[in-house]
């Protein structure tokens, strides 16, 4: 395999995104519904080309600043279905308000192109470049909306922290440079081996870049940005941003600590704890205060995210398994509970008020119980998929020996469990305030109801994905 | 002859104050933004040195990525503030804070 056969689907990503941005800039306002369809052909002839080449082994490439592996290709293929199915989700949104600029597509493809690198990064300056298109894609997404307030100030916060984030991360990568002398991540996990006595410098770099870590996964205490940013962008963009980055962190989080810092196992190991500990408490308390239903599916997702550091802090094989298992059944679980919300408005009304839904069986039966499977499964209620997405992790956390912990998670989950439940409540037993109505593509109520029934599906047989994610992580066995 | 010691010195002294900056500062925005690139800055610094007492060229080849892409982010960065000032008439960080809870 040379350099560029490697690096295929990503630069065909890029030519296509590039394609999209000019045909939108040209006919995209005469005709709405070109921009849309060659988003999603370009997001399936890119899926088509990754998973037509799955390695063997882990492959290299640009000298050893790109790597394909098994791990890479899934998480792209998964990532790309995600933003696939999110694309139909906001077609229907900007369908509604046609004021907004419709550069959506566009920029959420560069922000793809930003994920595919960075899970198949193993060179620190590659991280930080996958990082950076990511991001700075999904700050513009936010700004998108310009007349709203709400919008423009949760794309400032969200800038200041991103940027401060993207600061300590590379601050730690500069103090890793500088005691192992190597920017490349296989180098690196080699040479740390060899620095015991430079443990403590090693350490304080490792520190940063968790910092770093967990400001983009919104863990606690670094979550501030979180709730305002769910809150204040467009729905779809809310969207995009609670699902598919979800798994582009979690390879991220791979990429660094697993293939890059396996020697400082122990430290980082603590550092989780910590950080899923204080974002499972924090996020499901504060996620009962909330009377907007975007806010409270943020602190939601802190909640879940601290769940999902669970499988990633037993430093086992079947451990990532566990948590990669569990950010791809979150993702889908989230898709669907915006995609609700988006089902939900009206051309005028964003409808992201948890009192928006009372009565809502009577008004739309057959919306509400697709909402309720969801909550439900966020909850972890068997048989839906998120009880299995606990179950594994909270397995591994106790073969880890972290008895504690994953008595401490139970009780969180049980906390977390009541405000799920008040939304089933509002929906079949509460009166309707007043008669909201908005009118549904056919095309979304099937979009929207395989996303759900695929979450019921996936707790039918969890062992259907389950053993995908264990056949990427069979490298990570110890021999 | 300068230590590797000293520009590390440097380098944390300007990161602590960058950082402080952005947590301290209840004035105005584009200060925010001064602080921002201030951290990269002190970054950057630190892969220069490491980079020179290492006699290892990728922390320098490092530094012309970090510049590019904080070029293009304070570029987005003031598209936002421009967007903001826009949608309120102030810039200033008292002034963002009608999403609480």
């Amino acid at each position: 395999m040379n350099d560029i056969s490697l690096i295929i689907p990503e630069m065909l990503l890029l030519g296509l995104a590039c394609g999209v941005l000019l045909l939108d800039a040209f006919i995209g306002k005469r005709h709405p519904g070109v921009t849309f369809w060659c988003t999603v052909g370009s997001c399936l002839i890119v899926l088509g080309q990754v998973a037509s080449y799955v390695p063997e082994a882990a492959t290299f490439g640009f000298s050893g600043t790109f790597r394909v592996d098994v791990l890479g290709t899934v998480l792209k293929a998964f990532l790309l279905v995600l933003v696939v199915l999110s694309f139909f989700y906001a077609r229907e949104y900007f369908n509604k308000r046609p004021s907004v600029p419709s550069e959506y597509y566009p920029l959420a493809l560069f922000a793809t192109l930003g994920m595919m690198i960075l899970v198949s990064a193993n060179s620190l300056i590659t991280i930080y470049l996958g990082l950076e298109l990511l991001s700075l894609s999904l700050y513009s997404l936010v700004a998108m909306q310009r007349d709203s307030v709400n919008a423009s100030e949760a794309a400032m916060k969200y800038f200041v922290l991103g940027a401060l984030a993207s600061g300590m991360l590379l601050y730690g990568m500069s103090m890793l440079y500088g005691v192992a002398g190597t920017l490349d991540l296989s180098e690196l996990l080699i040479k740390v081996d060899h620095l015991e006595q430079q443990r403590l410098l090693l350490t304080f770099g490792l520190v940063f870049l968790v910092v770093g870590i967990a400001f983009k996964l919104g863990l606690v205490p670094f979550h501030m940005w979180l709730p305002d940013v769910y809150q204040g962008a467009a729905t779809p963009v809310t969207q995009f941003i609670g699902t598919a980055p979800k798994l582009a962190a979690f390879g991220m989080a791979m990429r660094l600590l697993v293939d890059g810092l396996w020697g400082l196992v122990e430290e980082w190991q603590q550092m989780l704890v910590i950080l899923a500990l204080l974002s499972m408490g924090v996020g499901n308390i504060l996620a009962i205060a909330q009377s907007n239903l975007k806010r409270m599916l943020a602190y939601s997702t802190i909640a879940h995210m601290g769940f999902f550091l669970l499988g990633m802090l037993s430093a086992t094989a079947s451990g990532y398994a566990a948590s990669m298992f569990y950010v791809t059944m979150y993702a889908l679980m989230s898709m669907g509970a915006f995609g609700a919300i988006i089902l939900l408005a009206s051309a005028h009304s964003e409808s992201d008020q948890v009192s928006d839904l009372a009565g809502l069986a009577k008004r739309n039966p057959w919306l509400a119980f697709m909402l309720m499977i969801l909550m439900f499964s966020m909850a972890g209620v068997p048989p839906f998929g998120g009880f299995w997405a606990k179950w594994f992790v909270l397995k591994e956390v106790v073969v880890a020996n972290y008895v504690w912990l994953a008595g401490v998670a139970v009780f969180f989950s049980i906390v977390g469990a009541y405000y799920y439940l008040r939304i089933v409540k509002i929906m079949y037993f509460d009166e309707p305030s007043e008669a909201l109505n908005s009118e549904t593509s056919a095309d979304l109520k099937l979009v929207f109801s395989v996303n759900t029934l695929a979450v019921l599906a996936l707790g039918v047989m969890p062992s259907a994905l389950m053993t995908i994610c264990i056949s990427a992580t069979i490298p990570y066995l110890p021999w | 002859m300068l230590a590797l010691a000293d520009f590390l010195i440097v380098g944390a002294v300007l990161f602590c104050l960058s950082v402080a900056g952005i947590f301290i500062n209840r004035k105005n925005i584009i200060v925010l933004l001064m602080c921002i690139e201030l951290m990269l800055l002190a970054v950057n610094l630190n892969f220069i040195a490491f980079s020179h007492y290492n006699q290892d060229i990728s922390g320098q080849i490092f530094v012309f990525f970090i510049l590019t892409v904080a070029a293009a982010e304070s570029a987005i960065g003031l598209a936002i503030l421009v967007v903001l000032f826009r949608n309120r008439g102030s810039i200033n960080v008292d002034d963002i804070s009608t999403m609480r809870g």
